[in-house]
């Protein structure tokens, strides 16, 4: 479990941290835009060139990255191989049987689409990796305060949100206590085949779903006995303020979107 | 069966920048058929410690021996079955652990995933049923409809019946009330008297330690401070205030009436002793006074 990265928050102190999660949101969207403008040599190279920078100023080791992907992998081959092997006839066909056509079209495509993956996959981790799950939540809410004209419960979701990823560390440390206890009376995880492992899991499923049902009961029982009411306007603890930071951060993506505007090939 | 210890260090997330040392080189050895009480504070590394036994977590470095079982960085999970039969661990809160739909089914659930056949597994889950002090007549109930205290008697059957020959017990009377705990230290202690179970207890009840213990390891910030009998751990009351450790309560007792004219030796550590040596003293006095 210690080996999955994606998702999980790493607690230093860099430039990249103190983005307001705003900021980081909506400049992930913003970078995922620009991954599917560009489309060729040049504007890839832009974007490798920025994702690395970007990796570089947030002082996290380009290790966690690529672990980050190895549990992706087996998507990002599949898709490539789909893409390789079954792209519309174009250019030069290299190979050619019943079906299948393996042309230069194919090739340069599924090369854009594995560094398509790459980028946005290291690009959202280092989202997460930077930024704690409550801000990410507290952001999400502040970006979706529009919403309230049309009467989307946008403060109740946001609770939900902080509350769902408030509780992942919590079940997750209940998930080992109840393996650590399962495997002490002999249940082998992870071991066997499909079946024997798919039957491993009932030990493990049942006590965690009846802990979180009686965690959930507490909680909105203490929630209720402090006087939480669903919908009405809620003030927050945590501010957030829209720094100079993130005002330089968006010019440079915005440079970075000229550019690659320039560069693309129309 | 014996433990032994050779400078175990343990890093949770080793080679993260999450790294952290929860143990650093510990060293002891506890004979077979020991009873050895782990104290010390929230996050000394207890809990960690006695993960070790049963190989849940292996050393980042040094060497655990549990009779002819070895383990070390290099261990593999597939050499670790056999010991886990032989060593029980009862968790914080066991009562999470139960999953089956009968109390039988679930006490049974250990044994059968070490081989032995469901007929001797379910026959075994009566019997261990009746052990813990509950009627066999509850076995074909849901566990879930019992009270917690009856949830916990359940798990710690389906721990014993392992039939393990180390029981590791981590805080085993949390949250229970004072009936309830003293009769789970009584069980517990019967089965160290009559089936000579090596028995290794976390707990912060220093009472517990000084009635049932026979040997005591002391742990702060991941290093084994102290390791001896009780009486030489708990001799020195002024050293465990100074480490913040409580001192039973029959020896704090005992200081205070030190202050009053009484003179222990040694100091006594539970109410019987504390009441033998207060009534040997006033035998004495009296014979002084007439």
């Amino acid at each position: 479990m210690s080996n999955f990265i994606f998702g999980r928050y790493l607690p230093l102190n860099s430039v990249v941290h103190r983005l307001d999660p705003r900021a980081k949101l909506m400049l992930s969207f913003f970078y995922i835009v620009l991954v599917f403008m560009a489309n060729n040599l040049v504007t890839y190279g832009i974007l490798i060139v920025f994702t690395l920078a970007a990796i570089f100023a947030s002082k996290i080791s380009l290790g966690f990255f690529l672990k980050g992907i190895r549990p992706l992998l087996w998507l990002i081959v599949f898709t490539v191989v789909l893409q390789l092997l079954f792209s519309p006839a174009g250019g030069h066909v290299y190979f050619h049987w019943a079906f299948i056509n393996i042309t230069q079209y194919g090739v340069v495509n599924s090369g854009y689409i594995f560094i398509r993956f790459l980028l946005i996959i290291m690009m959202s981790t280092l989202l997460t990796l930077s930024t704690q799950p409550l801000d990410i939540a507290t952001g999400l809410s502040s970006l979706m305060k529009p919403l309230r004209w049309v009467h989307v419960p946008v403060d109740t979701l946001a609770m939900m949100l902080s509350i769902a990823l408030r509780f992942v560390p919590t079940l997750m440390d209940e998930a080992t206590k109840i393996m650590n206890a399962q495997r002490a009376r002999g249940v082998d995880f992870g071991e066997g085949g499909l079946f024997k492992q798919a039957k491993s899991l009932i030990p493990l499923m049942v006590p965690l779903f009846m802990s979180a049902f009686n965690r959930a009961e507490d909680l909105s029982t203490a929630m209720e006995a402090r006087g939480y009411q669903d919908s009405e306007h809620r003030s927050q603890y945590r501010i957030l303020t829209w720094q100079k930071r993130d005002t330089v951060t968006w010019i440079i993506f915005i440079i970075g979107f000229a550019a690659i505007l320039a560069f693309r090939r129309w | 069966m014996a433990i032994s210890f050779e400078h175990v260090t343990f890093t949770y997330q080793a080679g993260t920048p999450m790294a952290q040392t929860a143990l650093e080189d510990v060293s002891f050895n506890l004979p077979d058929h020991g009873y050895l009480a782990i104290i010390g504070h929230t996050g000394s590394g207890k809990s960690t410690l006695v993960q070790q036994i049963n190989a849940l977590l292996k050393p980042t470095s040094g060497t655990i021996k549990i009779d002819d079982f070895t383990i070390t960085p290099d261990t593999t999970n597939a050499d670790l079955k056999p010991l886990r039969q032989h060593v029980g661990m009862v968790f914080q809160f066991p009562e999470s652990q139960l999953f089956e739909e009968t109390i039988r089914k679930d006490i049974a659930f250990g044994p059968q995933n070490f081989g032995m056949s469901p007929e001797d597994a379910n026959e075994l889950a009566d019997q261990m049923l009746t052990t813990v002090g509950l009627d066999t007549s509850y076995a074909e109930r849901s566990p879930f409809e019992l009270s917690g205290g009856q949830m916990r008697r359940v798990a710690i059957a389906g721990v014993l019946a392992m039939r393990p020959k180390v029981l590791i017990l981590d805080e085993p009377t949390a949250g229970l009330d004072p009936q309830g705990r003293q009769e789970m230290m009584d069980l517990f202690e019967q089965l160290h008297r009559e089936q000579g179970l090596t028995i290794v207890l976390v707990t912060h009840q220093m009472e517990d330690v000084a009635e049932y213990a026979e040997q005591v390891a002391i742990m702060r910030e991941g290093r084994l401070v102290k390791f001896g009998d009780v009486q030489e751990a708990f001799g020195d009351p002024d050293w465990l205030l100074a480490n913040q450790l409580d001192v039973p309560r029959a020896a704090q007792f005992a200081q205070q009436l030190a202050k009053r004219g009484f003179q222990w030796q040694p100091l006594p550590l539970t109410a019987d002793q504390l009441a033998e040596q207060i009534a040997e003293q006033w035998r004495k006095r009296g014979t002084d006074h007439v």
